[in-house]
């Protein structure tokens, strides 16, 4: 039977935390998303599936707990918003230099600095452009749903395994925050097998010891390290992308957007059509690996591309760099925490492409 | 006499551990890295837990301990090695946990995560090994740098009014009920070498049965970073260091030694 349930986005991924069989989570507080620890904390998972849950004392410990959690092979995870998200960034990147599998959420505010506790899409090029130091990508999950927030865990522990390497799922604080259905799944067991090709169990006499480090002071050697993590990049980009598309069949105008702005778009759209202008929607579910393909098949039908974020346009940089010069390519967003309505979506849209 | 008649099990006195590899230590030599990192290894050992066994190397000049230390280990970033050994030992609580730090990784950039990992009682070891310098990026001050002494970013001395005063982390840590066991000690002469096996043996001891946070200070020498020979370095750290950082416990089973 189906298990269904009337829950917030933060409190779907604690749920999905403990049904995915997470091992480890360790976070700090900070709005919009201290309902993923309060909900974790109430539920006491170590009793329902032996997952341990600890508050750390910042942003700073928790990713380094989730490294060395992360190292013993278990599932691990953490969640914050951008200000933490920022401070993890030096961790998130020694989780991808080590081969690190775990999970990160960023229910974003609002910035720069401390900005606003209002949703916001202005993490975009933290997430899928590097954030930390060196050449290393994330794997960026967006999710426009509740349902999707619960989902994405699961998916995010599958690929963070695959690829050895950490996991982003970027939400917002109006995914965060809002409450709607969500369909829950059947418990997932804890890891119980640990791979003895890296894992750190204990050096036993059938195997040499395992380190888990991101340095290699031999130049070379490092060179050869990035040329391996770059290597299992393309086989990301090759294997990985998600999208969904909504109504570009006859569309003669795209909206690309994710996460909440997809939402806001989806009524946008809507409303367009009644009005006789036929716009369809992009919704890239991975931002990292970029739907670049999809995009540039649809591209050479369309008259514009309006990308939608909650940010002063950073998305649109992939979205222009996905089809070329030959379609022009628009932005249109709110800053700082507010968020536009799908009216006034459409009402810029029209300004920029219908009424010259 | 010919040496095979010499080299017998019955005459054996002293075997290198097998927890020690046989790469060659990338410290300079004098250098106490390689005497705490062998007597650590021995408890191991000794106490025949190497394959439940788990650590963390800090950066710092023991960054590439792992190299050295035939155990499962992993590299932090700097100073977060007590949250990196909380999130392994989570994981793995029936296991042993240790952090290998020096001051700058454990008392400088990592304070936070050293006071936190034992104010919440987190059920690691930890060795310190403080030579009140930055050994590792060429000398410069430390936290732990003492009043007056000349490091390349204290070229006239450390000035307390400028720089603050050096930082005590044991008897800081001591004072925090989570910590069970805190000694301060040295590996410079076989005496304090054994002193200081047998502490490192007691704080895995404290693990083993659950009690919670352990830490041995080491009081150690930089002689490259002191610009000192190893001799002189070892005379200089006596007459300098041990008044200011005085060697024997601090906590022990909980409770602080009193006038020690
Ligand atoms: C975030 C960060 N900041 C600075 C450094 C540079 N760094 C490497 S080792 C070190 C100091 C190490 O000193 P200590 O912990 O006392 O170890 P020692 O070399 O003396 O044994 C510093 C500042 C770094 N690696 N990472
Ligand atoms: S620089 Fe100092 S701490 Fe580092 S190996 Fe040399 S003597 Fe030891
Ligand atoms: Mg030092």
């Amino acid at each position: 039977m189906k298990e269904l349930r009337l829950m917030k986005g933060n409190e779907a991924v604690a749920e999905g935390a403990i049904r995915a069989g997470t091992d480890g989570y360790f976070g700090y507080p900070i709005t919009p998303q201290s309902e993923v620890m309060e909900y974790l904390m109430a539920e006491q998972p170590e009793k329902r599936t032996g997952m341990v849950v600890l508050q750390a004392e910042s942003e700073v410990a928790s990713i380094n707990m989730v490294y060395g959690a992360a190292s013993t092979g278990k599932r691990v995870m953490t969640s914050s918003s951008s200000p933490g998200i920022s401070l993890m960034q030096e961790g998130i990147s020694y989780c991808a230099g080590a081969e690190l599998p775990c999970l990160v959420v960023n229910v974003v505010r609002g910035g720069p600095g401390l900005g606003t506790i209002q949703p916001s899409q202005a993490d975009y090029f933290q997430s899928v452009k590097g954030g930390g130091h060196g050449d290393y990508r994330l794997i960026v999950l967006a999710p426009a749903s509740v349902q999707e927030m619960f989902d994405f865990v699961f998916l995010g522990y599958d690929l963070a395994f695959k690829y050895r390497n950490p996991i982003l799922i970027l939400s917002d604080g109006l995914i965060g925050q809002m409450m709607e259905k969500v369909e829950l799944c059947e418990q997932r067991p804890r890891n119980t097998v640990f791979d003895p090709s890296w894992t750190l169990t204990g050096k036993t006499p059938d195997r040499e010891r395992n380190i888990i480090t991101s340095l290699d002071l031999d130049a070379s050697q490092q060179e050869k390290h990035n040329q391996h993590l770059q290597e299992k990049y393309r086989k990301a980009e090759a294997e990985e992308v998600r999208y969904e598309e909504l109504q570009t069949e006859d569309a003669d105008y795209l909206f690309v957007a994710y996460g909440s702005s997809a939402r806001i778009c989806q009524k946008a759209i809507q409303l367009g059509r009644e009005k006789g202008i036929k716009i369809g929607l992009l919704r890239p579910i991975t931002l990292w690996p970029f739907p670049k393909k999809p995009l540039a098949a649809i591209a050479p039908r369309l008259k514009g591309i309006l990308s939608v974020e909650q940010s002063a346009g950073q998305m649109i940089e992939d979205v222009k760099l996905s089809v070329g010069c030959g379609i022009r390519v628009e932005h249109y967003g709110r800053m700082g925490g507010m968020i536009p309505s799908p009216e006034e979506v459409l009402e810029n849209f029209e300004k920029l492409f219908i009424k010259k | 006499m010919d040496i095979k008649d010499i080299i017998k099990p019955e005459n054996l006195v002293y075997q290198k551990t097998k927890l020690m590899t046989d790469k060659p230590l990338s410290y300079c030599p004098g250098c106490g890295h390689g005497t705490a990192h062998r007597i650590l290894m021995e408890v191991i050992e000794e106490m025949d837990i190497q394959s439940e066994t788990i650590g963390v190397a800090p950066v710092g000049c023991s960054v590439l301990a792992y190299d050295f230390m035939n155990v499962d280990m992993v590299g932090a970033a700097h100073g977060r090695a007590p949250a990196v050994a909380t999130g392994i030992k989570r994981c793995w609580p029936e296991k042993f946990v240790y952090t290998y730090q020096g001051d700058g990784d454990l008392a400088a950039i990592g304070t936070a995560e050293t006071i936190h990992a034992a104010n919440r009682g987190e059920n690691i070891t930890v060795i310190f090994i403080n030579n009140g310098i930055y050994g590792m990026t060429g000398g410069q001050m430390a936290p732990t740098t003492l009043e007056g002494m000349k490091t390349s970013t204290s070229p006239y001395g450390r000035d307390l009014h400028s720089m603050g005063n050096p930082l005590k982390m044991s008897e800081l840590l001591a004072q925090l009920p989570g910590v069970h066991y805190v000694t301060r000690q040295s590996v410079h002469s076989p005496r304090n070498v054994r002193r200081a096996k047998k502490a490192i043996r007691a704080a895995f001891e404290v693990q083993k049965a659950n009690k919670g946070f352990s830490l041995v200070e080491i009081v150690s020498n930089c002689n490259s970073g002191w610009k000192l020979e190893p001799v002189p370095a070892n005379e200089w750290m006596e007459e300098n260091m041990f008044p200011y950082y005085p060697l024997g416990d601090i906590k022990v089973d909980g409770k602080l030694i009193v006038n020690q």
